[in-house]
C-alpha cells in the first residue's frame, strides 16, 4: 500500500514537473505558426477572387484582427477549457479529429514497434555474441539498408513487390479492407475492436492492411534498436558477473538471456521510448504512402493550408504523448533495475 | 585415476592482439593433491590470472591454450567439449574473483544467484533450493540470511559480497577452488575475516585451493606451497618456509625485499643498484619547524550521515603525518577537505596561520594557497587525462596557477619536476597509455610538486601499483620530502607503508580519531583495541608474525 502511494506520488510529481514544458510547447508553436508566411484568411476565402472585404470578414471571425498577445491569451484560455479550436479544412473541432485519427497512428506505430523489437533484439544479441563474424556483418548491412533507404522508398518497393507483382497484399489504401464494415468504435484500435466483437475475417483483413506499413516503419527503426542492443549486450557480456555465471557452470541460455540481456535492457528501453515517440509523429510519409488515416498526415495537410488550430493541437498532443512515454520508460527502468528506485 | 587433483603440464597460453601474438603463459607445470593449498604470486602481467582462466577454460575469445595439458584427476580438460566443461565448472572447479560487487549480477537478488548455480548442477525443488541456499549463506558466516537472500549486491558491503561469492563458488561442492586476488581491495580486517573463512571452509571440505595474489604476506599466511611467477613462467616453487626463508631465485629475493613488512625501512625495499640513483640526502630536522597545518574539530556530514566528526590534528613544515583506517573511516574525506576539494560542515582549518576552511571549495582555485597544497591521487592510471602528454600533465598546474610563465621557463620547470621524480625527459611527449604504471605514478607526483607546494596530500598513492614499483615510488617520495622540505599528509590503509613513511599517525574509525601519536609508538605499543586489530590483520611473511597466527583459525 505504501509502495503504491509512493509510486503514484512520484508519477504525479513527474506530471506536474512536465507542465512548464507543455506550456512552453504551446506558446512556441503558437508563435511559430504566426511567424510562418501565409494568411489563412486568404486560403479559406470562398473563391480566389474574393475581395478584401470578404477576407477581412473571415479574419475577424477567426480572431486574426486582434494583436498577437491577445490572440495568445485567448488561445491559452481555450486550451485550458479543452477547446483546441476548429479545423478550417474538415470543419470539425480539432479535438474530435485527433481523437478519431490517433488510434490509427497508435495501432500502426505499436505494431511496427513490436515487429521491430522482435527482430532487432535477437539480431543484436546474435551480433554481440560473435562480434566481427558473418552474422555481425549481415546485421550491420541490414541496419544500414533500413536507415539509408527513405521510408517512402521502402514503402513503395514493398507495395510494388507484394501488391503489384506478387498480388498477395491488399490495396494500400487505409486501414479497413474494401469489403469490410468498420467495427463498433470501442477502443479505436481496429485489431482490438474486431477481436472484441468476434469478427475474425475482418480482423485478418485488417492485419493484412497493417502489415506493409508496419514493416516499412519497422525497417526504419530496426537500425537504432539493433545497434543499441548489440552495444549494450557487448558491455553486459564483458562484465565480471557474466564471467562468474560461466565459472559456476550456468547453461549458455541462462548466461546470455537471464544474466546478459536482462542487464543490457536499460539502454534498449531508453532507445525504444525515443523511437516510439519519433515513429508516432514523424513518420508522416508512411501514412501518406499507404493512405493511412493517422494524425501525422492530418497535421501535414493542416500545415500546408496554414490551418493553425490542427497544427497547434497536434504539437500539443505529441508533447503530451512524449511526457507519458517518458514516464512509462522511467517506470520500466524501476522494473528492469532494482538500483534505479534508489536514485 | 590420478591422485593429483589438478596437474598442469607445460602449459602455454597465447593471446592474439592487434600487435600480433602475445605469449602470456610460457610453459608452466605444477600439480596439486586434494586438500593442498598453492599460492601463486607475482606482479601484474606475470600470467597468474591467465593460468587460472586457462585451467577453467574461461579465457577471453582472444586467448588460446597453444600447447600443454591440464588434467583434473587424470582427465584431460582440453579434450572435453564445451558442454562437458560447463558441467565441471562449479561442481568440480570453482573460482572466486576480485571486486566481489562487480562479480555478482547487479539486478538479481543474491540468493537467487546461488540458487541458479545449484540449479545448473542438479535437480532440486524450489523449497530444497531455497533451504540449501540459506544453509550456504549460514556456512559463510552470514547472519539474517532470509534478508540477505532477498538483497541485491549494491545493498551489501564488499566483504559480504565476497562471502556470497564464496557461497556461490562452493555451492556445488567443487574439489578445487581458485581464488583470483579474492581480497584485493578489501580492508585488512575484512580481508582477514574472508580469508580465514575461506581457508577453514577449504580445510573442512578437503578442497584444494589455488590462491592467486600479488600480496606475498597473504600467500605466506594461507598457503602451504608457493609458486612465484614472472613473465609467464614459474621462476621458483616450493614450500612456503623455503620460499620465504631461503629464496633462491633473484626475482623472488627482489619481491620479498620490496614487500613492506612490520620491521622494514624504506631503504630495505629497493635493491642496491637502483638505490644509488637516489643519493640519500641528510634527513631534515623536523623538531622546532613552524606549524604548517592545523585542523581543529573538523566535521563533515553527508546528508545527515557523519563521515567525519570532531577530528583535530596538526602538521609541521616538512613533517609527514599518516591517516590510517578502514574504508568508511573518513580518511579520504579529510584529505579532500584539507585539499579544499570538498567543503567542511564544521571546524577550522588553518594553513600557515591563515584560515582556509571558510573559502568555498569551488572558489579555492583562485586562492593563493592552492599552489601550496597539492594532491597525488590514488590511481595513477585513472587520474591522468588520456589526451594529455606527460609534459602537458605536468605543465597543467603551472599553466593554470602561474599563468604568465614564459615558454622557456615553463619548459625548464616541467623538465626539472620530471627530473626530480626520475621521469626520463625523452618520454615527456608520450601519452599515458604508452607509459608503465610506475611512470604514470611519477607523472602524478611531478604534477603535484610542479607548483612547489609546501603540503602534499597523498591519497593511497601506491595502492594500485606492484610491490616493486611501490618500493621505488615510496623511496622517491621519502627523498622528495627530505630534500624539498615538503610536508606530507599520507592517507593509506597499508599500515606498513605508513609506518615507514610517516613520523606521526592518526588512526581513524568511523570518522573519529581513535589514536594518535608517533608512528613508532602507535605501531609498537598500540593503546587502542582497534589499532591492535588493524595491526594483527596485516598479513605478513616475516616469521615472527607468522608464528602468532599458526593457531587454529577462529572466526
Amino acid at each position: 500500500m505504501r509502495g503504491i502511494v509512493r509510486v503514484s506520488s512520484r508519477i504525479a510529481h513527474r506530471l506536474l514537473a512536465s507542465l512548464p514544458a507543455l506550456v512552453g510547447v504551446l506558446v512556441f508553436t503558437f508563435l511559430l505558426m504566426r511567424v510562418l508566411p501565409g494568411d489563412p484568411a486568404v486560403f479559406f476565402a470562398s473563391s480566389p477572387t474574393a475581395g478584401p472585404e470578404e477576407i477581412q470578414q473571415i479574419r475577424v471571425s477567426m480572431g486574426l484582427d486582434r494583436s498577437i498577445p491577445e490572440q495568445l491569451v485567448l488561445y491559452l484560455r481555450d486550451v485550458l477549457t479543452g477547446n483546441l479550436g476548429r479545423s478550417m479544412s474538415t470543419g470539425q473541432p480539432v479535438a474530435t479529429d485527433l481523437a478519431q485519427r490517433l488510434p490509427a497512428s497508435l495501432e500502426l506505430t505499436l505494431a511496427a514497434l513490436v515487429l521491430a523489437l522482435a527482430c532487432a533484439i535477437p539480431l543484436g544479441v546474435m551480433a554481440a555474441l560473435r562480434p566481427g563474424s558473418a552474422v555481425d556483418h549481415g546485421v550491420r548491412l541490414l541496419c544500414s539498408i533500413g536507415v539509408c533507404a527513405p521510408t517512402f522508398v521502402c514503402g513503395l518497393v514493398l507495395i510494388y513487390v507484394f501488391y503489384v507483382v506478387l498480388g498477395i497484399a491488399p490495396d494500400p489504401t487505409g486501414r479497413i479492407g474494401a469489403f469490410d464494415a468498420p467495427p463498433p468504435d470501442i477502443t479505436g484500435l481496429l485489431l482490438v475492436d474486431y477481436a472484441l466483437v468476434g469478427d475474425f475475417e475482418s480482423w485478418l483483413s485488417a492485419v493484412s492492411q497493417l502489415i506493409l506499413p508496419a514493416v516499412t516503419m519497422a525497417l526504419f527503426v530496426l537500425a537504432p534498436l539493433a545497434r543499441m542492443t548489440r552495444a549494450s549486450m557487448l558491455i553486459a557480456l564483458g562484465s565480471d558477473f557474466i564471467r562468474t555465471a560461466r565459472s559456476v557452470g550456468l547453461p549458455p541460455f541462462k548466461v546470455i538471456v537471464g544474466y546478459g540481456l536482462r542487464n543490457a535492457l536499460l539502454p534498449i528501453i531508453t532507445i525504444t521510448g525515443v523511437v516510439f515517440s519519433t515513429m508516432l509523429g514523424a513518420n508522416v510519409l508512411v501514412e501518406k504512402v499507404f493512405a493511412w488515416p493517422g494524425v501525422g498526415s492530418y497535421a501535414l495537410d493542416a500545415l500546408v493550408s496554414s490551418d493553425y488550430a490542427p497544427v497547434q493541437g497536434f504539437v500539443l498532443l505529441m508533447a503530451m504523448i512524449f511526457v507519458v512515454v517518458n514516464l512509462t520508460i522511467d517506470t520500466l527502468y524501476g522494473f528492469a533495475d532494482p538500483r534505479v528506485s534508489l536514485r | 585415476m590420478s591422485e593429483h587433483l589438478i596437474s598442469v603440464t607445460d602449459l602455454h597460453v597465447g593471446f592474439s592482439t592487434r600487435r600480433g601474438a602475445v605469449k602470456a603463459v610460457r610453459g608452466i607445470s605444477f600439480e596439486l593433491v586434494p586438500g593442498a593449498t598453492l599460492g601463486v604470486v607475482g606482479e601484474s602481467g606475470s600470467g597468474k590470472s591467465v593460468t587460472a582462466y586457462a585451467i577453467t577454460r574461461l579465457l577471453d575469445r582472444a586467448g588460446e591454450i597453444t600447447s600443454g595439458q591440464v588434467s583434473y584427476f587424470g582427465r584431460n580438460l582440453g579434450s572435453l567439449t564445451e558442454a562437458e566443461m560447463r558441467r565441471l565448472r562449479g561442481s568440480a572447479i570453482s573460482m572466486i574473483f576480485q571486486n566481489p560487487r562487480a562479480a555478482l549480477n547487479p539486478i538479481r537478488c543474491v540468493g537467487q544467484q546461488i540458487a541458479d548455480a545449484l540449479n545448473a548442477h542438479g535437480r532440486l525443488t524450489r523449497a530444497e533450493q531455497r533451504e540449501r541456499t540459506l544453509q550456504l549463506l549460514r556456512d559463510v558466516m552470514l547472519t539474517d540470511v532470509e534478508r540477505i537472500f532477498r538483497s541485491y549486491p549494491h545493498e551489501l558491503s564488499g566483504g559480504m559480497c565476497q562471502r556470497i561469492m564464496i557461497a556461490l563458488a562452493i555451492a556445488c561442492e567443487p574439489k578445487l577452488l581458485i581464488a583470483d586476488e579474492a581480497t584485493t581491495g578489501l580492508d585488512v580486517t575484512t580481508q582477514k575475516v574472508v580469508m580465514d573463512l575461506l581457508s577453514s571452509l577449504v580445510a573442512e571440505r578437503g578442497m584444494g585451493l589455488i590462491l592467486i595474489t600479488h600480496d606475498l604476506g597473504l600467500a605466506a599466511r594461507y598457503c602451504g606451497e608457493i609458486a612465484v611467477m614472472r613473465e609467464g613462467q614459474i621462476v621458483e616453487k616450493g614450500a612456503v618456509d623455503t620460499i620465504f626463508g631461503h629464496p633462491r631465485h633473484e626475482y623472488t629475493k627482489r619481491l620479498i625485499a620490496a614487500s613492506p613488512t612490520a620491521d622494514s625501512t624504506i631503504e630495505d625495499l629497493v635493491p642496491e643498484g637502483e638505490a644509488e640513483r637516489f643519493a640519500a640526502p641528510a634527513p631534515m630536522k623536523v623538531s622546532g619547524a613552524p606549524l604548517l597545518l592545523e585542523v581543529r574539530n573538523l566535521s563533515k556530514n553527508f546528508s545527515g550521515f557523519a563521515a567525519v566528526s570532531d577530528v583535530s590534528f596538526t602538521l609541521a613544515a616538512g613533517e609527514s603525518l599518516g591517516l590510517v583506517g578502514e574504508s568508511g573511516s573518513g580518511k579520504s574525506t579529510i584529505s579532500r577537505i584539507v585539499t579544499r576539494l570538498l567543503d567542511k560542515t564544521a571546524g577550522e582549518i588553518s594553513f600557515k596561520g591563515e584560515s582556509i576552511g571558510e573559502v568555498p571549495a569551488t572558489r579555492f582555485n583562485s586562492h593563493r594557497a592552492r599552489r601550496d597544497i597539492q594532491i597525488v591521487f590514488q590511481d595513477p592510471h585513472e587520474s591522468l587525462n588520456p589526451r594529455y602528454t606527460a609534459f602537458d600533465s605536468i605543465a597543467h598546474p603551472l599553466r593554470t596557477l602561474e599563468k604568465s610563465l614564459p615558454r622557456e621557463e615553463l619548459n625548464r620547470r616541467v623538465r626539472e619536476c620530471a627530473d626530480r621524480v626520475g621521469f626520463p625527459a625523452e618520454l615527456l611527449t608520450r601519452f599515458p597509455h604508452q607509459l608503465s604504471g610506475g611512470q604514470k605514478a611519477r607523472i602524478g607526483i611531478a604534477r603535484a610538486i610542479a607548483t612547489r607546494p609546501s603540503l602534499l596530500v597523498l591519497d593511497e598513492p601506491t595502492a594500485a601499483l606492484d610491490v616493486s614499483v611501490q618500493a621505488i615510488v615510496l623511496r622517491l617520495l621519502d627523498n622528495l620530502r627530505k630534500e624539498g622540505g615538503l610536508a606530507f599528509l599520507f592517507v593509506s590503509h597499508d599500515l606498513n607503508v605508513v609506518r615507514m613513511l610517516c613520523d606521526r599517525v592518526v588512526v581513524l574509525q568511523a570518522g573519529k580519531v581513535v589514536e594518535a601519536g608517533r608512528a613508532a609508538d602507535v605501531f609498537m605499543k598500540p593503546t587502542s583495541e582497534y589499532t591492535r586489530t588493524l595491526l594483527q590483520a596485516v598479513p605478513s611473511f616475516s616469521f615472527r608474525a607468522r608464528a602468532k597466527v599458526e593457531s587454529p583459525v577462529e572466526i
